[in-house]
């Protein structure tokens, strides 16, 4: 069982997010996160799919979002070079003044090239925005909750689009 | 110049060379309904209920190779077609249903019979969609033929709001269709073909296992063929049942749970079992780590979301049947098969398909009836322990097809998909091999075929229980027959352990009950009156007929392997 990455065209129609959806519940597997936005196109819409999965279950995931007449294309992206990000916001809050500064240095700790931001600051509490991996801001939401007492998070589940000449993730 | 919706639903029909719909009337269509007695060319077949509506179609697709087209209404007109779209999901039937749905404004308001069709159906429905906009309604029933009828057929759901019928729009309908997202396989990989073929070629205890694909493609010429040049035993599951001649030399039998012993033998040991039009689904394999143990399996269908899904195989082939046969029968070599023939035939002999003659009526024995009555039939059956009955002993050929309900085992198909294929083939004999439990969940459709002036013929083993549970109750529940007896009343004992003397009498009498339609009905009491009945049934043109035969509850469907266990562990007494 691993973490894979599927993005699919489809038909940007009324349904096809439920079709895509319900072919997930209906057929037990196990979808860890999906975004979709339109494209270039605009009758085309673009989904990014994380599923946890073993091998065949996979391939047959594959071929059953191939059958589906709304469904145009379907690409793997589990071992091709691509550029991922998901965006994250954790409101750290409950903070002394001592674990505020805290807070600031794990930001400052994860950012790179400016992808973990303080976009907002309370009394007692911090507002993070981060735009790193998947796998990433996992480790930087496993780090807070085991420091501080109360966060909130909300993830917006990982895009991903094929490099152009680098193997960056 | 422009024209109203409902003009071009059937001026669309008209186009597709639909003659035959089958349709019940209600609020949200009465104006696609009123268009058709406008055109008064497209036969209107009116059933009693939407699902027997729905297995007429099927019946009638199955059997003519067309498209069965439906026309219901919103609502409950159109929740009672699921359970027929299911079915024809499965078993791969061309449909392209019609649901009339509320005014486009009133969608999502609880309107009067509203309910969400295409998003309830999206999973048994190959292709569903509402028509939002007039000017696409052309475009999306071309859609639906073309979607219903090519790579692996299935029904299509159209829903199409009242307002829609009545707006004007385009008045051309397209003649072809392109969609980006659907591209059905037209072509097969000839190395990948050849791989497959070398590995049949190279056994020595070779096996075809042939699909309900070979039938669905028209492809039995071809596969008749290939098995004659290579010289290689045939098993079949119940869908591919007829894909060759069923008293063919190198026809086996059935394979899986209710298979014959020699074709399970022959599929637990072959070395390559060569398999075309089939899912593997697990009443053919049961265990499937025991699953053809010594074999490599080759495996085309057209479905490449069929294949290494419940058995890996070892050449994976997507293709139709047909054009994968037509290449194969360029290719093939005569294969010397004699000594594995002899050990299949001696596995066979040993335990043959028994031909009980030793209580009453048997099942086989009215088989073994209906297969020396009619010199041609399409058989039709219902779903249970008849319907294992018909697969096993009625054979199959040229001039005898079988319809079955195989993926969904939808029980209540039989009758009206035998209505179906009668009014799609009125010069042929239909037969309905049925239980009395099935046959009461859609005989109401006896009117429909009264009215439709269809000759049907119904076998209708009556064993006074749902068998095929009941089946089960005695053989792994301790004879705790509960709810499968259909004589039981309230009054009787808590504790009932089968028939006795005291039992009350069985309802409804379906010979007078056929007689209040205006059919015939004929009760079989007697062994020596089985084929008197039937060549009856068969002289009877003006309507249809009801032959009830009264066979013994304790009969059970033999041999058998039960769900989840090997295939090589059957059941034989």
């Amino acid at each position: 069982m691993k973490n894979r990455w599927i993005a699919l065209y489809v038909e940007n129609d009324v349904g096809v997010l439920a079709k895509v959806a319900g072919l997930f519940s209906g057929k037990s597997y196990n979808m860890q996160s999906l975004t979709v936005g339109t494209t270039e196109d605009e009758t085309v819409s673009r989904m990014t799919i994380c599923v946890t999965s073993d091998d065949v279950t996979f391939e047959q995931i594959k071929k059953q979002l191939n059958c589906m007449v709304e469904v145009i294309k379907v690409i793997d992206l589990t071992d091709v070079p691509i550029h991922m990000k998901e965006i994250l916001f954790v409101k750290v809050m409950k903070l002394d003044i001592q674990q505020k500064a805290e807070v600031f240095q794990i930001a400052k700790t994860f950012d790179e090239h400016g992808h973990v931001r303080i976009v907002d600051v309370g009394p007692d509490s911090v507002l993070l925005e981060c735009m790193l991996t998947e796998s990433k801001n996992n480790d930087l939401i496993k780090l807070l909750r085991k420091n501080f007492k109360r966060i909130e998070v909300v993830r917006g589940g990982a895009v991903a689009i094929e490099s152009i000449s680098t193997g960056n993730r | 110049m422009d024209i109203t919706g409902r003009k071009l639903f059937v001026k669309a029909l008209m186009e597709e060379g639909v003659d035959t719909i089958f349709g019940y009337p209600g609020g949200t269509v009465t104006d696609l309904f009123d268009e058709l007695y406008k055109q008064g060319t497209i036969d209107v077949v009116l059933p009693r209920h939407e699902q027997g509506l729905i297995h007429a179609a099927e019946g009638y697709a199955k059997s003519t190779g067309k498209v069965g087209v439906c026309l219901v209404t919103s609502g409950p007109g159109a929740t009672n077609i699921i359970t027929g779209l299911a079915d024809a999901h499965y078993d791969n039937i061309p449909l392209v249903c019609f649901t009339g749905q509320v005014p486009l404004g009133l969608i999502g308001n609880d309107a009067f019979q509203e309910v969400d069709i295409v998003g309830m159906t999206r999973s048994i429905t190959k292709y569903g969609v509402t028509v939002r906009k007039r000017e696409d309604l052309g475009k999306i029933i071309k859609m639906a033929f073309y979607i219903a009828t090519t790579g692996r057929p299935g029904p299509v759901l159209i829903d199409l709001p009242k307002d829609i019928q009545t707006a004007l729009g385009p008045a051309e309908y397209p003649k072809n269709v392109q969609i980006r997202g659907y591209k059905p396989n037209e072509s097969v990989h000839i190395g990948q073909l050849k791989k497959g073929y070398k590995l049949l070629k190279a056994a020595k205890r070779p096996l075809i296992l042939a699909g309900g694909g070979i039938n669905a493609a028209g492809a039995r010429e071809e596969f008749r063929a290939f098995v004659e040049k290579v010289q290689v035993p045939v098993v079949t599951t119940i869908m591919g049942k007829g894909a060759l001649p069923t008293d063919h030399p190198l026809y086996i039998g059935n394979t899986g749970m209710h298979g014959k012993f020699a074709s399970n033998k022959a599929v637990s040991e072959c070395d390559v079992l060569f398999s075309i039009g089939t899912r593997f689904n697990d009443r053919i394999t049961g265990d499937l780590n025991e699953f053809a143990p010594k074999a490599k399996i080759v495996h085309i269908d057209v479905d490449t979301a069929s294949i290494s899904r419940n058995v890996v195989v070892d050449v994976p082939i997507v293709s139709d049947a047909k054009l994968a046969l037509t290449h194969l029968v360029e290719w093939a070599e005569p294969k010397n098969t004699t000594a594995w023939q002899e050990r299949i035939k001696t596995w066979d002999s040993a335990n043959p398909l028994e031909m009980r003659r030793d209580r009453g009526i048997t099942p086989q024995m009215i088989m073994e009836g209906i297969n020396k009555t009619f010199e041609e039939a399409i058989y039709v059956t219902d779903v249970g322990q008849n319907q294992m009955w018909a697969t096993q002993y009625l054979d199959l050929n040229e001039n005898h097809r079988m319809i079955t309900s195989g993926g969904l085992g939808t029980m209540g198909f039989g009758f009206p998909a035998a209505i179906g294929a009668k009014i799609g083939n009125r010069d042929k004999n239909v037969v309905c091999v049925t239980g009395d439990g099935g046959f009461q969940m859609n005989m109401q459709e006896m009117a429909t075929a009264v009215i439709q002036e269809a000759p049907v013929v119904v076998c209708l083993l009556n064993n006074q229980y749902l068998g095929m549970v009941r089946q089960m109750q005695q053989l792994f529940y301790g004879k705790r027959y509960e709810a499968t007896c259909l004589r039981r009343r309230r009054s009787c004992p808590d504790n009932c352990k089968g028939p006795s003397g005291a039992c009350p009498p069985y309802e409804p009498d379906f010979v007078k009950w056929a007689e209040s339609y205006g059919a015939h009905g004929i009760r079989v009491e007697k062994a020596e009156d089985i084929e008197a009945a039937l060549l009856q049934a068969k002289a009877y043109k003006d309507a249809p007929t009801v032959i009830e035969f009264m066979i013994s509850s304790e009969e059970i469907v033999l041999p058998m392997v039960k769900g989840g266990n090997p295939m090589s562990e059957m059941i034989l007494k």
